[in-house]
């Protein structure tokens, strides 16, 4: 386990608790830290994802720590590694609720690990809000689940508005065998008749495949085809464009808000170039346009996250941003930790500008994101270009 | 086996929150399957690296049947495992004429394909990110909480043990262990090699099975991931890890491996380090497991 | 398409090239110690891990093409004399759980000494495909295929014409025999995890230009490796080879005209069914049992 802030000062912490048995004085009690907790995929194949939010949630509970606390109370970090793995995400958010007995939970790197975790959290009535993607989390809306991630139907959506604007209407698809990748291909299938969108071909790859020449060569040899999509997240995505460049074949390529990190370009390298993706403001912070209300926050996100771990910033840490900064301050609204109090303040969340979009929820929405949230990038020259 | 009683009804003692019955649980459930995988590996000396197949689908065939056909639960858990024991024995003949590495290449390639075929049916089985389990239900009453599940699958434990110990004393137990030491050798004094064998690979599926219908169950979900060549490894690695050719080594593998990830979450970054350390110090010190080694330390100590 | 099917065979031919140098290292431990070493696929990711590192820190290519190998084979002999050497009485599956434990301390290791990222090596000699036939090919992948001929050739010298080459085969036979004849046995286990993890090491490096490399990527190479080894039957170069080549073929044949979802399935099936009809893989002598 992971845990900063106060647990450094555990004797302090427990001197304050032996204080406060004796004199049963209340102020010694309202010192209490506010315990957050947090299971994440930091190793696995979805460590992609979990590193970044790991990483972004210690340091701004640091942060928050040294500026004085939330409410004039520590933050306190329980942090473990799932891995990925829902069964084990399970099982942490027990030890989590039982054990560190935390007043809410900012994590869950993938839909499934937060599915797992969903049940409990209901049950124990603790308020969690989910870092994964999928629909599924807050569709329908579940009393104390919320997330802060765009979802993978926006994505398609954003897509494909893109694609009725270049007027290519015949899609292939192509996606990992993970359940990110298959969750946005059940998403993009269904939502491509409104859009006007054919899929006419779908392939798939497995999870460590070296080579993915073969499902090009059938789409390339698929008639009428005018756009490909690869939905997915890892190494997999860039083998994909590589092999798309080697194959020379010249349609529009997307790729999912999945591969929303520098890293992406300098692994596919130049074949890389001309790919569009829709992903959050965080990745164009420097050419936002001033007056974009997202500006400072991601400006001020993406400096902080380069100049402390010296890689290059992801959406994906920017979701644990978006989530430990709803809750806290949720939690200041709340004027407590009253779990029902914090629930309902997070759910009241209006106007809250997060590295991810504008986020407005409500007892429908427990997300709060529209397509407006979403810009379409290209990757020209090696860098992201926001298309107009 | 009165130890094993014993433990089971006195952990609760230290079982300090439900956290802790989780963890309990777990570890019951994982030894379900050693149990039954140790009577294959350790007493009839055939290796499996496709458990987790047979445990993932006893968990998806309980789950659907539950969900989409309306079983009753404990009506479901049966049928899947008798599922699970009729394809078990339909592959167990020709792969149990393969051998060593054979063999074990084999069963993985068995357990590979089960776990892709469930990731990727996902109008199914809801695909990698797993299903919902509908609750469990015995006789129209919810088991519900960690306590009850806690004595369920303490009492399924305590039966798979006894149903082992009472196997290996069986005369058809001694048969296996006359395979383990030599298949032609055993073959010369009269025992079917290849039937024996198929019992105990279909008893071992339905163990697993079981345990897989259970975890389904009790989790609430099931995900791919149970199905999955790390989690078949992972079980082999709690049986040699326990002992081989002790019932009880096997549990106390599957306690060991369970719970050491969870107390190695304190050491950080380090967790996988550790474990790898433990791991591989365990087996160069005690070389024939855990529990064999630490009983004729003691018959030495005591003699 | 008339040139579909050269792309699909130009395909199969790299992925099964690169689980043949996998394979390679299965088979040279087997042959040593009877062990399937599960952390053959750590050894790759090592390689390919260094090399980055290394061309990171400004290294040229040989070099740190050297220098990856050379890390692998002492990680790979530091294997044998602190675990797997150790418990050399011990049962064969135990030595296996030893390098499954291998396996998982290295890949803990690797994310410290590294880190979690996926990294990307530049290729030998550039990315400009190559055109043959109407399919394209990475002049990586021809690097890969070629090396693998190479240390193939290299192998089959040294077992056949060397002294230490023959000592590891008579090792591989009979272990007793060898043994009398004055063969230092324990010499030769200890040699073959060096030479095992060196032969890994030079996969993981020529493979990361194609397929990238992380802390994670010997897991599955690793199996696909074992896969190989398997079916053109465990301890036979030649077999390893064919097993790898097969398998890389069955996956981009059944992607390319039966369905890609289903690829993996394919190739097990296939698997399966030679393992009933040859149940020595492919390649492999035929063994008998001694009562």
């Amino acid at each position: 386990m992971r845990s900063t802030g106060s647990s450094r000062h555990a004797p302090r912490i427990a001197a304050a608790a032996l204080a406060a048995a004796l004199c049963a004085a209340a102020p010694a009690v309202a010192q209490e830290p506010i315990r957050i907790g947090s299971f994440l995929a930091a190793t696995g194949p979805a460590s992609f994802l979990g590193d970044p939010e790991q990483k972004t949630l210690e340091m701004y509970v640091e942060r928050i720590n040294a500026s004085g606390g939330v409410l004039g109370r520590k933050l306190q970090l329980f942090v473990y590694d799932s891995g990925g793995s829902a069964e084990k995400a399970r099982t942490f958010t027990k030890r989590l609720i039982e054990q560190d007995k935390v007043d809410l939970i900012v994590g869950g790197s993938t839909t499934g690990e937060t599915m797992a975790a969903v049940p409990l959290v209901e049950q124990a009535q603790v308020p969690f809000v989910s870092l994964a993607g999928a629909v599924v989390i807050v569709e329908p809306v579940k009393k104390w689940v919320f997330k802060t991630p765009h979802t993978d139907r926006m994505a398609c959506e954003k897509i494909f508005t893109d694609m009725n604007a270049r007027k290519l209407d015949k899609l292939a698809l192509i996606s990992g065998a993970g359940g990110f990748d298959r969750s946005m291909r059940g998403e993009c299938t269904k939502v491509a008749p409104k859009y006007g969108i054919e899929i006419v071909a779908d392939e798939s790859y497995g999870a460590a495949d070296t080579d993915m020449t073969a499902q090009l060569t059938k789409i390339k040899g698929t008639p009428g085809v005018q756009a490909v999509l690869n939905a997915g997240f890892g190494q997999g995505p860039a083998i994909v464009t590589k092999n798309y460049a080697q194959l020379g074949i010249t349609l529009p390529l997307y790729q999912s808000h999945g591969v929303a990190s520098k890293e992406f370009i300098k692994l596919a390298g130049a074949a890389a170039e001309g790919v569009r993706l829709p992903a959050a403001a965080l990745l164009v912070a420097d050419i936002l346009p001033a007056g974009n209300p997202q500006k400072p926050v991601v400006v001020a996100y993406k400096r902080d996250y380069e100049e402390r771990f010296k890689s290059d910033v992801s959406t994906f840490g920017g979701h644990a941003y978006d989530g430990l900064m709803l809750a806290v301050e949720a939690i200041k609204r709340a004027g407590g930790t009253d779990r029902q109090k914090v629930r309902d303040e997070i759910e009241k969340t209006k106007g809250y500008v997060g590295t991810g979009g504008v986020v407005n929820m409500g007892p429908a929405d427990h997300m709060g994101l529209d397509l407006s949230a979403f810009q379409m990038l290209e990757i020209r020259n090696g860098a992201w270009t926001v298309v107009k | 086996m009165a130890a094993l009683a014993l433990v089971i009804v006195l952990a609760p003692l230290v079982l300090a929150n439900d956290y802790f019955y989780d963890v309990a649980i777990l570890v019951g459930l994982n030894a379900i399957v050693c149990v039954g995988l140790n009577l294959l590996i350790g007493y009839a000396g055939q290796i499996s690296l496709g458990h987790a197949g047979f445990f993932g689908l006893g968990a998806y065939g309980s789950a659907l049947l539950c969900s989409r056909y309306g079983v009753p639960p404990l009506a479901a858990l049966p049928l899947a495992a008798a599922g699970v024991a009729v394809l078990a024995f339909a592959v167990g003949r020709p792969i149990l004429r393969l051998k060593g590495h054979y063999l074990a290449m084999a069963t993985l390639g068995l357990g590979v394909i089960v776990s892709i075929v469930i990731a990727n049916e996902d109008r199914i089985t809801g695909g990698p990110d797993g299903m919902a389990v509908p609750p469990f239900t015995v006789l129209g009453h919810l088991v519900q909480g960690e306590q009850a599940w806690y004595w369920l699958v303490g009492a399924c434990l305590f039966v798979a043990v006894w149903l082992a110990l009472n196997l290996i004393e069986s005369p058809a137990g001694r048969a296996l262990r006359a395979l383990h030491g030599s298949e032609i050798a055993a073959e010369v004094v009269g025992i079917d090699s290849a039937r024996r064998k198929l019992e105990v690979f279909v008893l071992s599926a339905v163990f697993a099975a079981l345990a897989g219908g259970l975890t389904a169950f009790y989790s609430g979900f099931v995900t791919p991931d149970k199905a999955s060549f790390l989690h078949s490894v992972e079980l082999v690695t709690m049986v040699v890890f326990g002992g081989m050719a002790s019932t009880f080594g096997a549990v106390v593998g599957a306690a060991v491996l369970t719970i050491l990830p969870q107390a190695l979450t304190a050491v950080r970054e380090y967790e996988m380090v550790v474990f790898g350390a433990v791991m591989m110090a365990t087996m160069i010190f005690f070389p024939r497991g855990a529990v064999p080694t630490l009983e004729s330390w003691l018959r030495r100590r005591s003699s | 398409m008339s040139g579909q099917w050269v792309q699909f065979l130009a395909s199969g031919l790299t992925a099964g090239s690169i689980y043949a140098l996998v394979a390679l290292g299965f088979s040279i431990i087997f042959n040593a110690s009877r062990v399937i070493n599960f952390a053959q696929g750590e050894f790759v990711m090592i390689g390919g891990m260094s090399a980055v590192s290394l061309v990171a820190a400004g290294a040229p290519m040989p070099l740190a093409i050297a220098g990856a190998v050379a890390v692998a084979a002492v990680v790979g002999l530091l294997l044998e004399r602190l675990a797997v050497g150790r418990a050399r009485s011990a049962d064969v599956v135990t030595l296996i759980i030893i390098t499954i434990g291998a396996s998982i301390f290295l890949r803990g290791l690797a994310q410290l000494v590294w880190d979690k990222r996926i990294h990307a090596l530049a290729p030998l000699s550039g990315d400009t495909p190559i055109e043959f036939f109407g399919a394209t090919i990475l002049p990586q992948s021809l690097w890969v295929i070629g090396v693998t001929i190479v240390i193939v050739a290299a192998l089959s010298w040294f077992f056949r014409r060397t002294l230490p080459g023959k000592a590891m085969l008579a090792t591989a036979c009979n272990r007793t025999a060898a043994q009398l004849v004055g063969i230092e046995v324990r010499t030769v286990l200890f040699a073959s995890f060096g030479l095992a993890a060196a032969l890994g090491a030079a996969a993981g490096v020529l493979i990361a230009p194609i397929t990238f490399t992380s802390y994670e990527a010997g897991i599955m190479l690793g199996l696909k490796g074992f896969a190989a080894a398997i079916l053109g039957g465990i301890g036979s170069f030649p077999g390893a080879i064919a097993g790898g080549l097969l398998l890389g073929l069955l996956e981009s044949l059944g992607a390319g005209y039966v369905s890609s979802a289903y690829k993996d399935v394919i190739a097990f099936l296939i698997i399966l069914a030679v393992l009933f009809v040859r149940p020595d893989g492919i390649l492999g002598a035929v063994r008998s049992e001694r009562v």
